[in-house]
């Protein structure tokens, strides 16, 4: 199996996160669409490590991101609970106040 | 005299002055309204001018006395820069003429101030009232005192205004309103020309004062052989209608008769004793400029005046009217005997004129404070009700018609001697025409005043109610009226003291005589003298024929009043619409005036507004295009920037949705174009 296929599911999880994050209604679905962004990116990194003659190089960047991700998951669910507290709903598109 | 002579002499025109000047300002708040004080200052000023009188009335006659010599003098330089330009100097001037006019004139305005306290008292403009007529009095003592035509104009024109706002004095009263416009507007006919005689005789002298004048007329004479030249000729003829319009001679009368509209003290002041003589005092003072064909003039306007006057006083029936019409002709008198050269005579009757015209106009005033009308046929038998009012008016009245041994007798018939030497004398039309005038007014003059004395005092009442409420006035009216009542008795005295009877030597005569105004006035005493014996018995008998006349008329009712108008017709009209005067001034320089003011209104409305309207329009005009350009023009690029910036703004806020998910599309889709425009790339 080569680098391609490697980067062909890292973009395909790229496009299916980034469409996630556009289309979905629900903020808990686009925080997994985000979660799916950076896990493309950590597949993207992994292989560009593997097959570079330097693996471990990439593989520790992948998990500084799963760590770096899991602090983000942590403090943008504490944000979509005091969103929901603020304005009873977890729809994207609520919080609009700072528009008009 | 000393200075210190000069100084009192001063103080009697600043005295009434300085009363006025409390009283205008303080008059409201004075003990009495101030009255007592101007009344008090006015006895001080009179008392002042008779003691100065006869400390010097007949010193040095023919001397002209003035404070200038006396270094007693207040300069006036035109410009101070310049040397040899006029110097004006005002000073006091107190020879025969002015110290006798002086001491006439103050004792009769002390009168009337002190009547006045009776008469006006509670009048609502009391204050003001004296204060009016104290500065009357200050301008009449000072145009007396003045030894320039300037200081003399002023005073003169103080008397003007004086008589105009006192004749105005109840001026919520249309007829009086009108009456003292009538007065201001008359009298300033003759103001202007007195300025203009004046003006060429200072344009030609370059002095205004009376001696410099004489002493210049003199020096032009002699250089012309006593040919008098065009320009003296005329400036005579115009200070001449000064006095015209003064004392209210014919043609400029008109404004006298009106004047009665005023309180009654004023009348007998203004209108009787004082101010209509500055008139007379006018002329004799300026008689050594008149010519012989002004002297001409003189005599015709003052006897035409006399007999014309003396006419319309026969049918009036207010009593006030009546005595204003006989203050108009005996004005006539006294300039007719100016011009027939009875100088002496004129004067004289000025002062005996004064005495016991002012007698009968407040003896009038005395008896409308009574009965409150001033109609005559309202009147009658008011003799018993009012003793002291009836005897004072009498005795003035006696004197007035030229009854021998009152004061009238001697001024008048001294004055017909004189008309009657000229006529003798001259022998033209021109010389006899004053004489016949004059005899036949002295006539109509008793007529009219026993008239006036039956229809108000004899007979039985004809109206019940008033004569039932008339009554005796207060002391501080009667006081006055006897003083005045011994005046007209005794003042004629003055002619023949330190003389016999017929008067050869008469003292009046001696003091203010020919030479007084260095020579220079033709006066004819021989002429006098000889017509003098003729002119006593004429003026006696026609006299004697006036009163008979008026007497059988309207006492024992021998002729019909009623009977002889309607026999008489036409004539009748015309007298008693005197003359039609005031209708020919209002439809000839009343009418032309108007037409003239209306003219000249149109012409400002229509060319001179025209012109400012269309300025204005065009302005206007010009202002809407400006305002058109600027709403449309700058107004329009700026707000067409304004609205693009806003279309724009609002266009461009559309794609701040505050929607998240649009905001992460867009950037993927410029994440996208970018990568693909590298890739193309």
């Amino acid at each position: 199996m080569g680098l391609g296929a490697y980067l062909a599911v890292s973009g395909a999880l790229l496009v299916i996160g980034l469409c996630v994050c556009i289309a979905r209604r629900n903020l808990l679905f686009v925080l997994m669409g985000i979660e799916l962004i950076l896990n493309a990116a950590n597949l993207n990194v992994v292989a560009f490590s593997r097959f570079s003659g330097t693996p471990l190089e990439g593989q520790i960047f992948a998990i500084f991101v799963i760590i770096l991700a899991a602090a983000e998951a942590a403090v943008a669910l504490a944000i979509v609970l005091n969103l929901f507290g603020v304005f009873g709903s977890i729809r994207p598109d609520r919080p609009d106040e700072l528009r008009a | 005299m000393t200075t210190a002579d000069w100084t009192l002499l001063l103080c009697v025109p600043l005295l009434p002055l300085a009363g006025f000047g409390a009283q205008i300002f303080l008059g409201r708040r004075l003990p009495g309204r101030g009255a007592p004080i101007l009344v008090g200052a006015m006895g001080l000023a009179a008392a002042i001018a008779l003691v100065q009188g006869f400390r010097f009335i007949g010193a040095d006659v023919g001397e002209l006395r003035s404070s200038v010599e006396a270094g007693f003098s207040w300069n006036f330089l035109w410009t101070e820069a310049t040397p040899g330009t006029p110097n004006v100097a005002f000073g006091l001037l107190f020879d025969n003429l002015s110290a006798i006019m002086l001491a006439a004139v103050a004792p009769i305005c002390f009168l009337i101030h002190l009547y006045s306290v009776g008469y006006m008292q509670g009048d609502r403009r009391y204050h003001i009232y004296f204060a009016n007529i104290s500065l009357f009095t200050a301008g009449m003592l000072g145009l007396i005192l003045s030894d320039n035509f300037l200081s003399f104009f002023i005073c003169w024109e103080l008397m003007g205004f004086c008589s105009y706002s006192l004749i105005g004095h109840f001026h919520d009263k249309p007829s009086a309103a009108a009456a003292c416009k009538k007065a201001f507007l008359t009298t300033r006919v003759g103001d202007v020309c007195l300025f203009l005689g004046v003006a060429i005789l200072f344009s030609h002298y370059d002095t205004v004062a009376f001696s410099a004048l004489f002493a210049g007329v003199q020096e032009t004479l002699a250089a012309t052989g006593g040919e008098y030249p065009g320009w003296l000729v005329a400036a005579g003829l115009l200070i001449f209608m000064g006095a015209v319009g003064k004392s209210a001679q014919f043609p400029l009368h008109i404004w006298l008769p009106d004047a009665m509209e005023g309180p009654t003290p004023v009348s007998a002041m203004i209108h009787a004793a004082t101010m209509v003589a500055a008139g007379v005092y006018l002329t004799a003072r300026a008689a050594p400029f008149f010519s012989e064909e002004v002297f001409v003039v003189v005599a015709l306007v003052g006897s035409f005046t006399a007999i014309f006057a003396a006419l319309i006083g026969i049918c009036a029936t207010d009593i006030k009217k009546v005595l204003a019409y006989s203050t108009i002709s005996q004005l006539g008198f006294m300039i007719a005997a100016i011009g027939v050269g009875g100088w002496v005579a004129g004067l004289f009757h000025m002062v005996t004129h004064a005495f016991f015209k002012a007698c009968l106009f407040l003896g009038s005033g005395s008896v409308i404070h009574a009965v409150h009308t001033q109609e005559m046929p309202e009147m009658g038998g008011l003799r018993r009700k009012m003793p002291i009012t009836y005897g004072t008016m009498l005795v003035s009245t006696l004197a007035i018609a030229g009854v021998p041994l009152f004061a009238g007798f001697y001024s008048k018939d001294s004055i017909l001697a004189a008309a009657l030497g000229r006529a003798q004398s001259g022998g033209g039309l021109l010389d006899t025409l004053p004489a016949v005038f004059l005899f036949v007014a002295a006539g109509i003059t008793a007529f009219y005043m026993f008239r006036l004395m039956i229809l108000t005092f004899h007979g039985a009442p004809r109206d019940q109610e008033k004569f039932d409420h008339a009554h005796e006035s207060p002391s501080t009216m009667t006081i006055p009226l006897v003083v005045l009542g011994l005046g007209a008795v005794f003042s004629g005295s003055l002619w023949i003291a330190n003389g016999d009877v017929l008067g050869h030597h008469p003292w009046f005569p001696g003091l203010v005589s020919a030479p007084t105004l260095s020579g220079l006035v033709p006066v004819a005493p021989a002429i006098a003298e000889h017509a003098h014996g003729q002119a006593l018995w004429m003026s006696v008998a026609i006299g004697a024929a006036g009163i008979a006349l008026a007497f059988s008329f309207y006492q024992w009712g021998v002729f019909s009043a009623e009977a002889w108008a309607k026999r008489l017709g036409p004539l009748y009209r015309a007298v008693s619409a005197k003359f039609w005067i005031d209708e020919i001034v209002n439809t000839t320089v009343v009418r032309l005036t108007v037409i003239a003011s209306a003219v000249l209104g149109a012409f400002d409305r229509g060319v001179v507004d025209g012109l400012v309207n269309l300025v204005g329009w065009g302005g206007r005009k010009s202002a809407d295009l400006a305002g058109f350009l600027d709403k449309h023009g700058v107004d329009g690029l700026v707000n067409s920037t304004a609205l693009a910036t806003q279309a724009l703004g609002a266009g461009a806020s559309t794609v701040q949705s505050g929607r998240i998910q649009q905001y992460l599309l867009f950037t993927v889709l410029g994440a996208v174009a970018l990568g693909a425009w590298i890739l193309v790339r």
